[in-house]
């Protein structure tokens, strides 16, 4: 997702203002317009009426579920990213493409599709559930593992082919040093995959804290316990409460902003350490 | 560097320098497969069994059944009207972001991707709070007859809103690396903007294309929390397959729930099938071209 090498711009070439003007009036009209409305509707209440929707005791519990589940699936999602972009690159094994091919999976199974699945398998007499002495249905641990699932490609994707254009060359000369294995990995390797794998991981969490579709089969969806903010949202939309529930969309797009940032911030970092190299 | 080495260091250094022993390599593997086998594997492969769980004639039954085939029906048609809009969209924004230098173009690549960071329930709720019985145009659509919300154009603007990064973030970097000699070229010996376009930019970018508009499609038939929000649910009307296998399955009718959910795998299978030959022909492509 790295812009490559900056091409020279060119004035000779037709259509500028064709396709400017086309891309900016549908981006405006389909994303810019729709999104604005949350905060025009939210301009409506009283500063405490929207303090009261977005600190509301269920609302709060609600947040903590989220930011806690994304966030912990975005770290599996980063050690495992990094530990299967690894192995794909570097070492040969039986089945190696075909798995590789699966990797994006989650992109291309509906959500939906990945909720009842995972919670079959998980529920207690699932096939996986069985096995397991814990609850994993209708418990954060099965929110979590939904959005594992959900969020699963993004570090992959975005560290293989950091990994793939490494100079191997650095690496036999930090052994000649006498360098460990370790000691190789954590001071030439890991630097380089940093920026690529936090931009992942930025991906993994922004994906995580709005995803409806797989959570909401698993999760159970108690008020307190197992209730994530966009559920939230969809309650009290289907009470007709507009006001309440934009106000809390207020709050996630905020967030979703300040994640977008730092999206953008991180790829520059990224794209920056590539053409370093 | 001035170190020589023997052939016998050299191998070593080969050998020992780019590779963990094999008992790590072996156990990072095993680690790796295990996760895999777990959260991909084994929920592709319980679809299929539970939807044919109950035979071929449940199987059946579920998957002709008049709301399934309407459903199927509808969700083709929202994909056929968002992929090819958005498709459009992303190759003018392409254009525009990869061939001028403009005021502000950083952040219109950063806007590019607003949709990717706001959850779908949000997507939906912002075509209601416009079109729904108490937004903007509400009054007016009522007063002419006009149901977007609960209908189906609610339907395929949120899976427009939701798809609408897809096909422009594909082209963006294809279109940056390859640059625009090549087009400037064409002009120069005469060919109108609109030939250079067809026969020099569209065989350059027509496998990044391909792979942008498979995975918005992808996308756009599994959506499920915006178009929630704005469907409705009413059954043969406005129940696209997810929303189908969510009712099916809250109704505790599984098999047929994971038979539509087994279709929508399938074509799952399929994606990641194209995806990977696209890709393989995009790499190709390059190495010519190097």
């Amino acid at each position: 997702m790295t812009l490559a090498k900056p091409a020279r711009p060119s004035r000779s070439l037709p259509g500028f203002g064709l396709t400017l003007g086309f891309s900016l009036f549908y981006l405006s009209l389909l994303v810019l317009l729709p999104l604005s409305m949350v905060f025009l509707k939210t301009a409506g209440l009283s500063w405490e009426e929207f303090l009261g929707v977005v600190t509301d005791k269920r609302v709060v519990a609600s947040y903590k579920l989220s930011f806690g589940t994304a966030f912990l699936a975005a770290v599996i999602n980063l050690v495992f990213g990094i530990l299967i972009a690894w192995v794909f690159t570097r070492y040969r094994f039986p089945f190696r493409r075909l798995l590789d091919g699966l990797i994006d999976l989650p992109f291309a199974l509906p959500t939906a599709v990945a909720g009842i699945a995972l919670t079959t398998l998980y529920a207690e007499q699932g096939w996986i559930g069985q096995w397991i002495p814990f609850k994993i249905v209708y418990t954060p641990i099965g929110i979590t593992m939904a959005l594992v699932f959900v969020g699963l490609p993004f570090v992959v994707r975005m560290v293989q082919p950091i990994l793939q254009g490494l100079e191997r060359e650095l690496e036999e000369a930090s052994y000649m040093m006498g360098a460990t294995r370790l000691q190789t990995f954590q001071h030439i390797i890991f630097p380089e995959i940093v920026p690529a794998a936090l931009t992942g991981f930025a991906l993994t969490f922004a994906r995580a804290l709005g995803e409806y579709g797989s959570v909401v089969f698993i999760a159970g969806n108690m008020p307190m316990k197992t209730e994530i903010t966009p559920l939230i949202i969809m309650t009290k939309l289907e009470q007709y409460d507009y006001a309440g529930a934009t106000a809390i969309a207020v709050v996630m797009l905020v967030i979703s902003f300040i994640l977008l940032l730092c999206i953008n911030g991180l790829q520059w970092w990224a794209s920056r350490k590539t053409e370093e190299n | 560097m001035a170190i020589e080495l023997s052939p016998e260091q050299t191998a070593d250094v080969r050998k020992h320098a780019t590779t963990e022993p094999a008992v790590v390599r072996i156990a990072l593997i095993i680690m790796v497969t295990v996760f895999l086998i777990l959260f991909l594997l084994f929920p592709l492969i319980i679809i299929f069994t539970q939807a044919f769980s109950k035979g071929w004639q449940v199987y059946l039954a579920a998957i002709s059944d008049p709301d399934a085939l309407s459903a199927i029906k509808l969700t083709l048609i929202v994909a056929a009207i968002a992929v090819p809009l958005n498709a459009v969209f992303g190759i003018a924004a392409a254009w525009c972001i990869t061939k001028f230098r403009f005021k502000g173009k950083s952040i219109f690549i950063t806007l590019i991707d607003l949709p990717f960071a706001v959850s779908p329930v949000i997507a939906g709720l912002v075509f209601v709070l416009l079109f729904g019985g108490q937004g903007v145009f509400g009054e007016w659509l009522f007063e002419n007859d006009i149901k977007i919300i609960f209908a189906v154009p609610g339907i395929i603007l949120a899976t427009m809103f939701i798809t609408f990064p897809f096909v422009a973030r594909e082209l963006i970097p294809i279109m940056q690396a390859q640059g625009s000699s090549e087009e400037e070229a064409s002009m120069l010996l005469g060919a109108s903007g609109w030939k250079t376009f067809i026969h020099v930019t569209l065989p350059n970018i027509k496998w990044g294309l391909l792979y942008g508009i498979i995975l918005c499609n992808a996308r756009a038939i599994g959506e499920f929390g915006a178009v929630s929000v704005v469907s409705g649910h009413i059954r043969g009307l406005t129940n696209t397959m997810p929303l189908h296998i969510e009712i099916l399955y809250n109704e505790y009718q599984f098999t047929a729930s994971f038979a539509v959910a087994s279709l929508m795998s399938v074509a799952a299978i399929f994606t990641l099938v194209l995806k990977n030959f696209f890709e393989w022909k995009m790499d190709k492509g390059m190495g010519e071209k190097a």
